[in-house]
């Protein structure tokens, strides 16, 4: 095993890591928090990378800028959609089965939409650094990975400060834990949480537009995806968001080895493999709660 | 050989960093009928909970009928003998009230003995609704219950498996007077057909005339157990619990 | 004694209305009506055995394509090796899948159901990652699976002999269904879905019964999928695996309605007639937003399906 080799197998995991913190961050605010199975997640990670992808395609905008620029359009999204959850499910308490058959529809309703819109082929973006690659001795440091990368990292750190400094922000963290005494604050249990899943979708769409720029994105991506982000939840426990990057670094790693000495196509079942192993052995993930 | 039904050794529980239960001992004799009171949120409901499989203590034994019951899940409890009532009813939402019935009675009663015919349990049914008071709603679902009636149907959910041990978790709440006259009526009549009943109440005059024994729990603690005369008049109790 | 004079007469019923619907295939004197129909029959299977865990039991599965393709393959499988009759097939199919099922339940039935659920999407993938990856069956590339032209012994053209299972396995299904629905075991699957910690406390082994569940309705599935290389002639995993199947075998219980057998046949017909006439007028594309809106849709309007509805329209209180 080469040492040239190992090591940049391990920044190619701790790049990808990064990048799945970012994927990951909404389904730890909405399912490790809110307790909501939003499965339709990726969908709208992938829906962010096709927005990205016509603004940038139309208005030559870099990516992630654009991806800002349709933040708000997707916390809309986000509120709208816990608004008819609510209304529907947790209101007249049937959950379970119900809320997970709704969002698996919305997935399939997302993923299929975009097909009609956009067909089956593989969309890419121009983002001007996307070909560069830096260089720190042996190790390469490809700049469509290193970008989204540092990006993820400053969201994940921004994320971290709204929910420890901010008094909604700590509502979100209370309001898992204990609605009465929420209530007794005066603030809005609903309004709180649909705050934050609203935050969660937002997210998408700035992960959607590191997707679209680490690869080419098509529709039925998103697949992949729900593995991983539920693995790295599920590893790093639940709604812990240091816990998160831990999680989505491991999985990096442990994908980036694979890739690299067992071939791409054993990748998805890491991810997959690694989610059935951790349920059935430790399902309050590596940092435990 | 073991005389006590039910003993607990140094019980405790934690959630966390939290404390629920602190060492907690208790023994209940065959056909004892005993009250617990505590002021809200001092453990009553986590003892049950640990008692009866649903939660997992860390640390200290429970023995019934002098069995160590580590490891043994709620069901397997519940075949041995031990039923509990809910504090929050937790009814079968889909299925009317009879039927809520039929599922200990096929699941608990079945497993002892042989297999009960159809006409077994549906006289059994009958029997049980009719004393708590809800023959006339046998064929109704729970969701068109009051809350009183909730509770009754929890208690005969309770009573359907045919216990030695029975834990009534706050059974009475919202009842009227006579209400929870009848109530406590009925825990002696069982308590007389040899059932043991630990009930756990706030209602004060329903624990008094019902128990023998009464035990105070108070942040986890185990502060009181003796006659309920004795331990009313207690020092402790009277500050830390029946000052409020 | 009464109830198994029902279930015998039952099952008879079934069986007349079966052979009565192959009567009236092979009248139609095209060989159409015997393709599309086994679609049809097909998702009857899959959406009554969807149904047994996530009806009654209230565990949703995701990944009715793991243990479909599981029977499939199984199928390819031993065609390679040696080509075995179709109904020994279906034995196989029930047996691969069913064990998967338990063992996929021993690891995650003592978890919520949401993680039992994200689990059986991550076996879907597993799969299908490992199938695409092994070439004895083909791999990425696919199988081809020769269909004989005729059955020894009955002088069907193959088609219509697949069919037949299918209408077989069909009234196996909701035969079961029935059974299980009327049985004890009925009872505490309604009760575990109701709420399990009561359940528990009124002495139902809920794990037990739990894995009950998983390996009868994946041991359906894998029957269903058993029959599928010979129908289809040329196996893909990206067919096998296709997320169709686990969005049409929840939809259908959800839109037919959950609580009993009727439910999932009234979403099969219902929905499959519909997919083949849209699939067929339109494209496939817009026939899955279809089941996608109508699974959304009914899962937030009519939680109890069109059984519901139609419990409320002619039941008044």
């Amino acid at each position: 095993m080469s040492y040239d080799l190992l090591l940049n197998a391990v920044t190619a995991g701790l790049l990808l890591g990064g990048f799945y913190a970012a994927v990951t961050v909404g389904i730890s605010i909405s399912f490790g928090i809110l307790d909501i199975v939003n499965i339709a997640h990726p969908a709208f990670i992938i829906l962010g990378s096709y927005i990205a992808y016509i603004i940038n395609a139309r208005f030559g905008l870099d990516p992630i800028a654009a991806s800002i620029i349709a933040l708000p359009a997707f916390y809309a999204l986000g509120a709208a959609i816990y608004q008819i959850y609510y209304l529907s499910f947790e209101k007249r308490g049937q959950e379970p089965l119900r809320g997970l058959a709704f969002f698996f529809g919305i997935l399939f309703i997302t993923e299929v939409t975009l097909v009609l819109t956009f067909g089956v082929d593989y969309r890419y973006v121009q983002a001007g650094y996307a070909q560069q690659s830096w260089h720190i001795g042996i190790i390469d440091l490809p700049l469509r990975m290193l970008v989204p990368c540092l990006m993820s990292l400053a969201m994940l750190a921004a994320l971290q400060l709204f929910l420890t400094r901010t008094f909604t922000g700590r509502a979100v963290m209370a309001v898992a834990q204990d609605q009465l005494a929420l209530q007794l604050m005066a603030a809005d249990p609903i309004r709180i949480k649909r705050i934050a899943f609203a935050i969660s979708i937002a997210t998408a769409s700035l992960a959607g537009a590191f997707l679209i720029i680490i690869q080419p994105v098509e529709p039925s991506i998103g697949r992949d995806y729900i593995g991983r982000v539920f693995a790295i939840c599920v590893l790093g426990g639940l709604g812990s968001l240091p816990g998160t990057l831990i999680g989505a670094v491991l999985l990096g790693i442990v994908e980036s080895f694979t890739a690299t000495f067992y071939g791409p196509s054993w990748a998805p079942a890491v991810s997959f493999g690694l989610l059935l192993l951790t349920l059935a052995f430790r399902p309050a993930g590596l940092l435990g709660r | 050989m073991a005389t006590q039904l039910l003993e607990v050794e140094r019980l405790s529980k934690r959630f966390g960093g939290f404390v629920a239960l602190d060492e907690i001992d208790l023994s209940v004799a065959p056909g004892e009928r005993v009250g617990l009171i505590g002021p809200n949120g001092s453990g009553k409901s986590t003892l049950v909970n640990c008692l009866c499989g649903t939660l997992v203590n860390e640390a200290g034994t429970v023995r019934f009928e002098g069995r160590d019951l580590a490891g043994q899940s709620a069901h397997q409890r519940t075949h041995l003998g031990m039923a509990r009532s809910f504090q929050l009813p937790r009814p079968f939402a889909s299925m009317t009230v009879a039927d809520n019935l039929k599922v200990p009675l096929l699941y608990t009663v079945n497993t002892r003995r042989r297999a009960l015919t159809e006409s077994e349990i549906g006289t059994r049914c009958e029997e049980l609704l009719t004393l708590v008071g809800l023959a006339d709603r046998s064929r109704q679902l729970p969701r068109d219950l009051t809350q009183v009636d909730m509770r009754k149907l929890e208690l005969a959910r309770a009573m359907a498996t045919d216990p030695k041990l029975l834990i009534a978790d706050e059974a009475m709440a919202g009842l009227s007077n006579s209400e929870v006259n009848d109530i406590v009526a009925l825990l002696i009549r069982l308590n007389e057909h040899g059932v043991t009943v630990i009930l756990i109440e706030h209602i004060m005059r329903a624990v008094m005339s019902f128990s023998q024994r009464l035990v105070v729990l108070v942040s986890g603690k185990k502060i009181a157990d003796g006659r309920p005369d004795d331990v009313i008049r207690d020092d402790e109790v009277e500050r830390a619990y029946l000052g409020q | 004694m009464n109830s198994a004079i029902r279930s015998a007469t039952f099952v008879l019923a079934c069986a007349v209305v079966a052979a009565l619907v192959f009567a009236g295939a092979r009248a139609a004197g095209n060989d159409y009506v015997f393709f599309a129909g086994y679609t049809v029959l097909q998702f009857i299977v899959l959406a009554t055995a969807w149904n047994i865990l996530g009806g009654y039991t209230g565990y949703v599965n995701f990944g009715t394509a793991a243990f479909f393709a599981l029977g499939a393959y199984a199928t390819v499988f031993f065609h390679k090796f040696y080509p075995l009759p179709v109904p020994v097939l279906l034995i196989i199919g029930a047996v691969v899948s069913g064990l998967v099922g338990l063992g996929m339940g021993y690891l995650t039935l003592r978890l919520r159901g949401a993680f039992f659920a994200i689990a059986t999407l991550a076996l879907a993938v597993v799969l299908q990652t490992l199938v695409v990856n092994w070439n004895y069956v083909g791999g990425a590339r696919g199988a081809y699976v020769i269909r004989p032209a005729e059955v020894e012994g009955l002088s069907l053209p193959y088609i219509q002999y697949l069919f037949l299972i299918m209408l077989a396995l069909a009234v196996l299904a909701i035969a079961t269904a029935r059974t299980v629905e009327h049985s004890k075991l009925g009872y505490g699957f309604a009760a575990i879905r109701d709420d399990e910690m009561a359940a528990e406390a009124s002495g139902v082994p809920t794990l037990r019964l739990k894995l009950i569940a998983t390996t009868l309705s994946g041991a359906l599935m894998g029957m269903a999928g058993a029959p599928f290389p010979y129908y289809i002639g040329y196996l893909q995993p990206s067919s096998a695996f296709a997320l169709e199947y686990a969005v049409n075998s929840i939809a259908m219980p959800m839109i037919g309605g959950t609580t009993s057998w009727v439910g999932p046949l009234a979403g099969a017909l219902l929905l499959g007639t519909l997919q083949q006439v849209t699939t067929v007028t339109i494209s496939s594309a817009v026939n899955l937003l279809i089941v996608g809106v109508l699974l959304v849709g009914f899962v937030i309007i009519a939680p109890n399906g069109l059984v519901g509805l139609w419990q409320r329209l002619f039941r008044k209180r």
